[in-house]
């Protein structure tokens, strides 16, 4: 048995945390956040002289064609690091052109992505009409309609992978952003900035089926949950660190059970969540059918531990961690952003029933 | 990543496989034992041929009478043994904890005359530690032994011991000097179980049965020579039975109920607000039990990964009791409540609605024993998460001076 991932996997998560513990953090964050600027552009060149955007991308593509669990190992990386980076939008545009691209589409699009001079989001976000089930963005003829917002580093990206409703159902569709407005979306998340992309009849190449789109959200879940993991993980160590250093009533606050108990369930989520993504990146790398249920299961656990460590960070800080100067708020807004960024857990915990119901079904 | 077992492993498995199959024929079909006698020679019989085939004891050392092997080999024969129809369990304190103190901190004489009985199977043990003033604070024990020239007399009680009234012997701890502090004054003993002054009654708990014992010690000999340890050691070598104990409790209970039987109960329900099975409310109850349970089991498997690969596992085991018995509560607690009055009426025996209900009951034990769930987060958050430990005024009093803050 080997559930755990490649020596190679661990010496690239190592080298990326390396990079990113140097230059990105909660000061980068803040330092993107109090400015104009869509993102961190000399984080970035990093991120691409590392050869990190060129990972997942097949050798034949200018890539280096690393496996999945690689997205998975690097995904946690930089959601441990708050990167203000368009590395997570720009990899899950990869995985779908990875999944869903013809030839043609992938030769097109994916060495500007490995060499750094294509930056690529996902749109998925549509309002209150969040695309769980039919998008209200349609698609007819090759040109898409409707209004998706709001989209992480649409403001940055040169190229959009956009979930659409077709004939089938919702898929997936390429959208050159060079000629479509985009305008910027405030959102909670201060640091991860955001877009709207207005769509009116805009040209758009379809990416793939509607049953690759089903197929390509499993993927994105797992990966999006290693990124909360890598989050949630962050917001734990600033809660530990600080319940081992701040004195309240003669003792440091971390002896205190009410203190220590909701560390120890920060890791208890945690674990449980880094248990079911692992799976999920095992059945990710090697196509099973148990993906469907896997990554809900690792979507929803991950949403849980994300959510609660950054709530109880702020919570263990006292006061001091609900001023603006306190580095807490990061985690607090950004598992907001994490959870809007594909579906709520709701829908994950509603698709990982229909799933096991499915599998018992199947079984029978 | 894969989920095979290795060359090895599989030539291992296979191996195993064949000889239990062949071995645990004469078990297949067997009714449940009619007494506690036809219980106890099931059990016997059983370990008997482990050992005459050289299957008991695996991984203890070949010194000891084990066959030396790794775990992973424990494991794999252990997943083997429970898909057959082989009587397991009576052996599990004995052979799982207690034999490995004995041998880890016990006298070479009490070695020789203990280990091999125990192990071929000849007798039964348990293990003798909580008692009714000291659960999670184990150190603070009052079952005294006190020295009679060659001889040590024990006076106390004991409780909540697994198997006491079938066990021949015990490893008991006891204070042996009150004048020092808690952990300091502890020693401990093997003590047998006949002898007179002994007394194992069963313990009838909240759910109804009796599983565990309180033992009564009332003046009870026991030579010198059976010390394990020296005197005043009691606590370290209690550690070495506790290091034991965690490597056993943790999963989730065999056969108990999981999210599939919350899902086959809300198909078969209808409320007032449609079939159960399609209320968001239950589709998320159904979602938590599984991601809980199925992730501690997920986790238990990169445990294994990590001794597959002749790795230490990592820390994140310690999640496994403190998320099953709490799950398990929670989800008997929905599945009574969504079935209504049927879930408050006494279920048919052995019915699903029975099962949850011996769930519900359960539960509520299994969040206390081996290791209750605040004990087990002051473990997570001070081993694993090096947060620092909680006050112990009385840790450096004599224990006969302490005062309750």
């Amino acid at each position: 048995m080997n559930f755990d991932f490649s020596d190679d996997a661990r010496a690239l998560s190592e080298s990326a945390r390396r990079m990113l513990t140097e230059h990105a953090g909660p000061d980068a964050a803040r330092r993107i956040m109090d400015s104009d600027v869509a993102y961190d552009e000399a984080l970035w060149r990093q991120v691409v002289d590392l050869g990190l955007t060129a990972a997942r991308v097949p050798e034949a593509h200018g890539g280096v064609g690393l496996s999945p669990e690689e997205s998975c190992v690097l995904a946690e990386e930089f959601g441990r690091s708050l990167a203000p980076v368009p590395f997570l939008s720009t990899l899950l545009a990869t995985e779908a052109l990875l999944l869903a691209g013809t030839e043609v589409q992938q030769a097109k699009y994916l060495p500007g992505i490995a060499d750094g001079s294509t930056i690529a989001c996902y749109a998925w976000g549509e309002g209150v009409n969040s695309p769980t089930a039919i998008p209200a963005t349609r698609a007819e003829s090759g040109r898409l309609t409707g209004t998706k917002s709001p989209v992480a580093d649409a403001l940055t990206a040169s190229l959009a992978v956009v979930t659409a409703a077709g004939e089938d159902g919702p898929a997936l569709w390429l959208v050159d952003l060079k000629n479509v407005s985009v305008a910027p979306a405030a959102t909670l998340d201060l640091v991860r900035k955001h877009g709207t992309i207005a769509l009116d009849g805009t040209p758009a190449e379809p990416l793939g089926t509607s049953a690759d789109y089903q197929r390509f959200i499993d993927r994105a879940a797992v990966i999006l949950a290693f990124e909360a993991i890598g989050t949630a993980g962050a917001a734990m160590e600033m809660a530990v660190g600080y319940a081992k250093d701040r004195v309240a009533f003669g003792q440091r606050i971390g002896r205190y059970q009410g203190v220590k108990h909701k560390c120890a369930d920060m890791y208890i989520k945690l674990e449980l969540a880094r248990a079911h993504a692992l799976y999920g990146a095992w059945a990710f790398a090697a196509d099973a059918d148990e993906l469907r249920h896997a990554a809900a299961a690792a979507r929803t656990a991950s949403l849980d531990a994300v959510r609660f460590a950054a709530e109880e960070n702020v919570q263990l800080h006292g006061g001091i961690g609900f001023t603006w100067e306190s580095n807490c708020q990061f985690y607090y807004r950004r598992a907001r952003q994490l959870s809007a960024a594909l579906g709520s857990r709701a829908f994950w915990a509603d698709r990982l029933v229909r799933a096991l119901e499915q599998r018992n079904r199947a079984a029978a | 990543m894969d989920f095979n077992d290795t060359p090895q492993e599989a030539e291992y498995r296979a191996k195993v496989r064949a000889w239990i199959a062949e071995a645990a024929k004469e078990y297949e079909g067997l009714p449940e034992p009619k007494s506690q006698d036809e219980y106890v020679a099931r059990q016997k019989s059983w370990q008997r041929k482990k050992y005459d085939a050289d299957y008991a004891g695996l991984t203890w050392p070949k010194a000891f009478g084990g066959q030396g092997l790794g775990p992973m080999n424990a494991i794999i024969f252990s997943q083997e043994e429970a898909r057959s129809a082989a009587p397991t369990g009576l052996y599990s304190i004995g052979l799982g904890m207690c034999i490995p103190t004995v041998f880890t901190h016990g006298s070479k004489a009490v070695i020789e005359r203990f280990v091999p009985k125990a192990l071929e199977g000849g007798e039964i043990w348990c293990q003798l530690f909580s008692e009714p003033i000291a659960g999670s604070d184990l150190a603070g024990i009052r079952t005294k032994a006190v020295r009679d020239g060659d001889d040590w007399i024990i006076t106390g009680q004991k409780v909540w011991t697994t198997f006491a009234h079938l066990s021949d012997y015990g490893i008991i701890v006891t204070r042996t000097d009150p004048s020092a502090p808690k952990h300091k004054g502890l020693t401990m003993f093997i003590v047998d179980m006949h002898a007179p002054g002994v007394e194992a009654r069963p313990l009838k708990q909240m759910s109804g049965g009796a599983d565990f014992n309180e033992v009564f010690f009332d003046g009870v000999h026991v030579p010198d020579a059976w010390r394990i340890g020296a005197v005043g050691d009691g606590w370290k070598a209690g550690l070495t039975t506790l290091m034991n104990e965690r490597l056993a409790v943790g999963g989730k209970p065999r056969n108990s109920p999981g999210w599939r039987t919350l899902m086959d109960l809300a198909r078969g329900i209808d409320t007032e607000q449609g079939p159960a099975i399609e209320r968001m409310d239950v589709r998320a109850r159904i979602a938590d039990t599984y991601i809980n349970d199925e992730g501690v089991k997920l986790t238990q498997m990169r445990a294994l990964s990590a001794l597959s690969q002749g790795k230490t596992p990592g820390a994140e085991q310690s999640i496994s009791k403190v998320v099953v018995a709490k799950t398990m509560q929670d989800m008997a607690a929905f599945a009574l409540e969504l079935s209504e009055s049927a879930g408050f009426a006494a279920g048919e025996k052995d019915s699903e609605l029975a099962r949850l209900q011996g769930a519900y009951m359960w539960s509520a034990g299994l969040r206390i024993a081996g290791g209750t769930d605040e004990i087990l987060r002051n473990i997570i958050a001070e081993r694993v998460l090096g947060l620092p430990g909680d006050l112990r005024p009385d840790k450096d009093t004599p224990f006969n001076e302490i005062v309750p803050l």
